[in-house]
């Protein structure tokens, strides 16, 4: 019973965090379809920044993810600006060869500036344990859990009632209409950027502490969004957030029950993944086109 | 308010559309834009609206006015803000956003408005709208899409809207509830309507000024009533021969040789 519980808040605080970037992953292929593959690097921006805000700056830990995760936001409109907008127009294919150009250009940015050894974890988030129903539990997996539904609230009610939401959601149902209603189309790029970013960051943070050190491990969480987003479908924001607990949870039990030899922890997503696409390439809750009859 | 002053607009830099059109639309009025298909009434809507981009049509020569300043290198988003806002051919609404979303997204450039008495207002207008608000938009009637695109617009508070055949796909009777809400809109909140339309029994009904188009040029041009007494306009576009009566098929034939005589 203890490992069970153990190994389901391992669970869902990990899903709760690949939920988070994945929900900055669909957004962007929602608003702009582009399927961005530097979301890894993404999380690692933001938890090299926060290190260096912390250990380097000395900054109260508090303040320093804030600064990380404005300056990640600021990277993240600015990958957009430099990179993206240019290629407004080109071939899907383009676009995912330069998300993919653009993550090893990202991972080489931060080897020049961080180094390529991993570094300790800040000190900031409680790692101490806490005890729940005689399963030991990491202060620090509460912490993602309870941020994780606190941004993700927040979210689901920006796009539900913000002017801004509700524009990205105009410019994911219709670009065209949307432009002929004056709804600008960079700004909404620029906004999902800046938002995938700031989750992304903030994942990568709590990644840190779960891991206990910053490198390129948190780099390949990165890699997980692809299941995740495939299960729950690609452009469904409840589907990340869904996809992401299940992926979580499916991770921890399967590297907790089966035999550690077989590794399944690692491999579980992605049988997942191909066996999501065989029998329901849309996902759980990615968008049928809406046909009236 | 707006004019067009001999506009030409090329697609792809290869395909040239509107060959040197000019049109007026005078405040407060309804104008009516006819012509078959492929004439370039809808290139020449997104000419001013600024929509061509995104179709890879551009403004190559020419002017377009409004309110004496020249509107034809705006994108659309400051054209939108400046007060002319156009529904779009097949309305499309945004088919996953609820009836009030796809009103708020409408409404998009007020920011600092009253959103909720323009919702009111457009809701006067459209009351099915009303009690259809939370639905999703992609599950409302033909008819019903139609109304919340252009109460859509009217979140805008524009001055000039402007109409990509609102009867198009739609049932007569809807067709004649829709333009009279239309005529509504015109007398009511003194918003000037630009309508493209195939129906020309309908243009020439709802219209004060009527623009027939043919080609990617205007062709003829009058009021209503000089128009429906124009013996081409009679026969190309109401079906009617000299005597009035319904015109049989084998004289269709007629209808193309005279066509090229016209453009």
């Amino acid at each position: 019973m203890e490992k069970f519980i153990q190994l389901s808040m391992s669970g869902v605080s990990n899903g709760a965090i690949l939920a988070l970037v994945a929900l900055g992953f669909v957004l962007i292929f929602k608003s702009s379809d582009v399927i961005n593959f530097a979301q890894g690097e993404l999380l690692m921006i933001g938890s090299y920044l926060t290190y260096t805000a912390i250990e380097q700056f000395g900054l109260f830990w508090p303040l320093g993810v804030v600064v990380a995760v404005a300056l990640s936001a600021v990277a993240g409109v600015l990958i957009e600006q430099l990179v993206l907008r240019p290629l407004i127009g080109e071939p899907v294919i383009s676009v995912i060869m330069i998300t993919i150009g653009l993550s090893s250009l990202l991972r080489a940015i931060i080897g020049a500036i961080w180094g390529v050894s991993p570094l300790p974890s800040p000190k900031f988030i409680p790692t101490d344990t806490i005890n729940i129903l005689g399963a030991s539990v990491g202060a620090n997996r509460l912490w993602a859990i309870g941020l994780s539904i606190v941004l993700l609230t927040a979210l689901t009610i920006f796009f539900r009632r913000s002017n801004d939401g509700i524009a990205m959601r105009a410019v994911a149902d219709d670009q065209q209409a949307a432009l002929s209603m004056g709804i600008s189309i960079k700004h909404v790029w620029a906004v999902s950027w800046a938002i995938a970013a700031v989750t992304a960051a903030i994942g990568g943070i709590l990644l840190a502490s779960i891991f206990g050190g910053v490198g390129a491990s948190i780099g390949r969480v990165g890699l997980l969004v692809f299941p995740v987003v495939i299960l729950g479908g690609l452009d469904s924001i409840p589907g990340a957030i869904v996809g992401g607990l299940i992926i979580g949870l499916l991770q921890s039990y399967a590297g907790g029950y089966l035999p550690p030899e077989l590794g399944m922890g690692e491999v579980a997503p992605f049988i997942i993944l191909i066996f999501i696409l065989l029998v329901r390439p849309y996902g759980l809750f990615g968008q049928k086109i809406i046909e009236r009859v | 308010m707006l004019t067009l002053n001999n506009i030409e607009v090329m697609y792809n830099d290869v395909v040239l559309v509107l060959k040197g059109l000019s049109l007026q639309v005078d405040e407060g009025k309804i104008v009516a834009l006819l012509g078959s298909n492929g004439a370039g009434k809808s290139t020449t809507l997104k000419a001013i609206s600024g929509l061509l981009k995104p179709d890879n049509g551009e403004v190559t020569d020419g002017e377009v006015i409004f309110d004496g300043q020249s509107i034809a290198k705006r994108d659309a988003a400051d054209i939108v803000r400046l007060g002319i806002f156009q529904v779009m051919e097949g309305r499309r609404v945004f088919e996953h956003l609820t009836v009030e979303e796809n009103l708020r997204a409408g409404a998009y450039t007020r920011r600092g408005g009253n959103f909720a008495s323009d919702l009111e207002l457009a809701y006067t207008y459209f009351p099915r709208l009303k009690e259809r608000r939370s639905q999703t938009a992609g599950f409302l009637s033909g008819g019903e899409q139609q109304m919340l695109a252009i109460g859509r617009a009217m979140m805008a508070h524009p001055r000039v809207i402007m109409l990509d055949e609102p009867s198009l796909g739609l049932a007569p009777l809807l067709v004649g509830e829709i333009f009279r809400i239309i005529k509504r809109i015109n007398q009511e909140q003194g918003t000037t309507i630009l309508v493209v339309e195939q129906n020309a029994r309908l243009a020439l009904d709802a219209a004060d000024h009527v623009y027939i188009m043919e080609n990617g040029r205007i062709v003829l041009d009058g009021s209503p009533a000089e128009l429906k007494d124009n013996a081409d306009v009679r026969e190309f576009y109401l079906g009617l021969n000299e005597v009035g009566k319904r015109k049989s098929y084998r004289e269709v034939k007629h209808y193309k040789r005279r066509k090229r005589w016209l453009s």
